[in-house]
């Protein structure tokens, strides 16, 4: 009981000073750019300030976020981003709306969503990845630490109730010298409609075909058994305040709180721990040419198989969309999209966000190319003036 | 003075009117009572029922002012009454303290404190027991998880508890002085003056204070999202997670992507708003019995 106690007081500990960590470096950030801003400051077009406009998923937003202020400060102050996290859902429904410039998601539009637009814009809708995420299988077994290896059959049979005790011989086997107790498994899983879920019940369902007949996947779905708790951070709490559970979380939030988390074998064979560099390879692979695709359970050899796109989602057609006002506008926006999958992407890392392969990059160019104002190709040519700086 | 009770008014139908229309393409695909009954809740093929957190919700609430009734119309009692004055006053200070605790607070006690408390000297121990001794409960008891409906609706007992504890003591309070100098005159003693001539007076108040921490208990989302295991099935067992109308709407709502879903969730606060009404028109007609004083609280 005594070290329950203990072990939470600590994990509190961390979050604090992980949350502290990431400020210091958001500050610091901003803080060098201050004085490379000022160069800007006898900028002409300064006067006139932009204001661009977006919402979405919470993942991805603490990036988003950093390269907002990092991209204002790297304008000297003309252009502000606003983003605000209100989840996929609401950045997809705004987007549909049409109430922001643009939106963020961690589930990318459907066929019909596609279609929709489509139809009613008379141009489709772009989502243009903006960073990667991993989501790693959390554990709290009495003397073991991370590093634990598990394969996509194991995990959803334990999340089935196939599996019920940690000395389970198919985990004995795939790791053999660790000491595993006669520890009853116990399921932890998000109760909030979460991105993260939607990864791992999308990688389970392509390795399991009765989890896809039986479960499925999405931001929320009918969990066989287990506890639901809220947000990475009641996952994180009821993984380290019980013996024996299972859980998943994001993997920026398993290291910054020193819980173990495991490694997943994935397609190729290869054991897998997931990292920035292994999360980022999961991605480097053919990709379609509207990164509407799900990259678990990759053909990379060195990737991890439980990975995800976060996209941005626009308009092909900039003046379809209500919320854009101005030419001026439109422009500035693609000039901060292709900012963000160029130099945006150098904030990556010390926000413990993976970077966007060169595949993807490719990928996403191509789109912001795409990008039209009343018929003129602004997206080419924003990008063309940029390549010729 | 009319137009802002009209607006009331105005404002709570036009709430409800907001949820149904809001709600109506489930309510109306599976009917009132159809969407009611569904016992499945599966935003992936799109079958939604609010049956589970309909019966997640009374049994969190009627359990929560079960607990919480008697002991806190005793401490009420006791803090209007009997205790010497400083006594009294450090509880209702503390009382008023433990209203004000935000119920995020009193969840992250629960999360880290509470529930593994509880598991430790509570549900392993009675779980081992009825392995070895009563297996017959074993489907009764379910697995011994810490966040379940009883670690939830003790934390909710204690959420409610001041409420009636305050309003018990008002209610007494306020009972008349003569009242109590007539029942002194006929030689009662303490407790008599108070079952027989104070009690029955401010029943109506009581009462009152109990309706209110049900309504509480019944809108209650932060500590019962965090402590009940949020699983979106029929609470069949006591060690086992269930899921209220309130919690599934918070857990669910922010990234509720597909359109029948979104409905779907404003479907079942569209009976949370029912229910609610139906507490308080139950509420208003108790009330009106008990009312002997001639003088609603």
């Amino acid at each position: 009981m005594k070290t329950n106690r203990q072990r939470a007081l600590r994990t509190a500990g961390f979050s604090v000073l992980g949350l502290a960590f990431v400020l210091a470096l958001g500050l610091t950030a901003t803080g060098t750019q201050l004085f490379a801003g000022g160069s800007a400051e006898g900028n002409p077009a300064r006067a006139a300030g932009v204001a661009l406009e977006g919402a979405g998923a919470s993942f991805p937003a603490p990036l988003i976020t950093a390269m907002a202020d990092e991209y204002r400060d790297y304008t000297g102050g003309r252009i502000t981003v606003n983003y605000q996290s209100i989840g996929s859902g609401g950045g997809i429904r705004q987007f549909i709306e049409q109430t922001i410039m643009f939106g963020a998601t961690e589930r990318y539009l459907s066929d019909e969503q596609v279609a929709e637009i489509e139809a009613s814009t008379g141009g489709t809708a772009f989502n243009m990845p903006i960073t990667l995420g991993s989501v790693a299988p959390t554990y709290n077994i009495p003397g073991v630490d991370t590093g634990l290896v598990f394969t996509g059959e194991v995990l959803v049979d334990m999340y089935r109730g196939e599996i019920t005790h940690w000395n389970d011989p198919r985990i004995v086997e795939l790791n053999p010298g660790v000491d595993l107790p006669a520890v009853p498994v116990q399921i932890v899983h998000r109760s909030d409609g979460s991105g993260t879920t939607n990864v791992w019940t999308d990688y389970f369902s392509k390795v399991s075909g009765w989890w896809a007949d039986n479960v499925g996947f999405g931001t929320s779905v009918d969990w066989p058994r287990g506890t639901g708790a809220n947000g990475n951070e009641g996952v994180a709490g009821v993984v380290q305040t019980t013996p024996g559970a299972l859980g998943y979380n994001s993997l920026v939030y398993a290291t910054l709180n020193d819980i173990p988390y495991g490694a997943v074998i994935n397609s190729s064979g290869e054991t897998i721990l997931p990292d920035l560099p292994t999360t980022s390879a999961a991605a480097n692979i053919d990709l379609p040419a509207d990164t509407r695709v799900s990259i678990t359970d990759t053909p990379a050899a060195d990737g991890y198989p439980i990975a995800s796109f976060a996209w941005v989602m626009v308009y092909e057609r900039l003046d379809a969309n209500s919320a854009i006002e101005t030419r001026e506008q439109a422009e500035e926006l693609v000039r901060f999209l292709y900012w963000t999958i160029t130099d945006g992407q150098e904030l990556s890392e010390p926000l413990d966000f993976a970077r966007l392969p060169q595949a993807a990059v490719d990928r996403a160019t191509d789109m912001l190319r795409r990008l039209t104002w009343n018929g003129e190709a602004v997206g080419a040519e924003v990008i063309a003036a940029i390549a010729q700086r | 003075m009319l137009v802002f009770g009209l607006a009331i008014i105005a404002l709570a139908l036009g709430m409800g009117f907001v949820l149904y229309t809001q709600g109506s393409v489930p309510i109306r695909g599976q009917g009132f009572f159809g969407f009611l009954f569904e016992t499945t809740w599966n935003p992936v093929s799109g079958v939604h029922g609010a049956w589970p957190f309909l019966l997640g919700t009374i049994i969190t609430s009627a359990a929560a002012l079960a607990l919480a009734f008697f002991p806190a119309v005793g401490v009420g009692i006791f803090a209007a009454e009997y205790a010497p004055p400083k006594i009294g006053s450090v509880i209702n200070y503390l009382v008023d303290l433990l209203a004000a605790v935000p119920s995020v607070v009193i969840g992250i006690w629960g999360i880290f404190v509470f529930a593994p408390w509880m598991r430790d000297t509570f549900y392993i121990p009675v779980y081992y027991w009825a392995v070895e001794s009563a297996p017959a409960l074993l489907p009764v008891l379910g697995a011994p998880a810490s966040y379940n409906i009883i670690t939830a609706t003790l934390l909710l007992a204690l959420m409610i508890t001041p409420y009636t504890v305050g309003l018990t003591r008002d209610a007494i309070k306020l009972v008349p002085r003569e009242q109590r100098d007539a029942a002194w005159a006929l030689g009662a003693t303490h407790w008599e003056v108070m079952r027989l001539g104070i009690l029955p007076y401010a029943r109506g108040g009581i009462v009152a204070g109990a309706i209110l921490s049900l309504a509480r208990a019944l809108g209650e989302t932060m500590v019962i999202a965090m402590l009940i295991g949020n699983s979106n099935r029929l609470p069949f067992t006591f060690f086992g997670p269930a899921s209220t109308m309130p919690s599934v709407i918070a857990n669910e709502f922010r990234e509720a992507v597909e359109t029948m879903h979104l409905a779907s969730l404003m479907a079942v606060g569209f009976y949370l708003f029912l229910l609610t009404f139906v507490v308080n028109l139950i509420a208003a007609y108790i009330q009106r019995k008990l009312n002997i004083g001639g003088r609603v609280l």
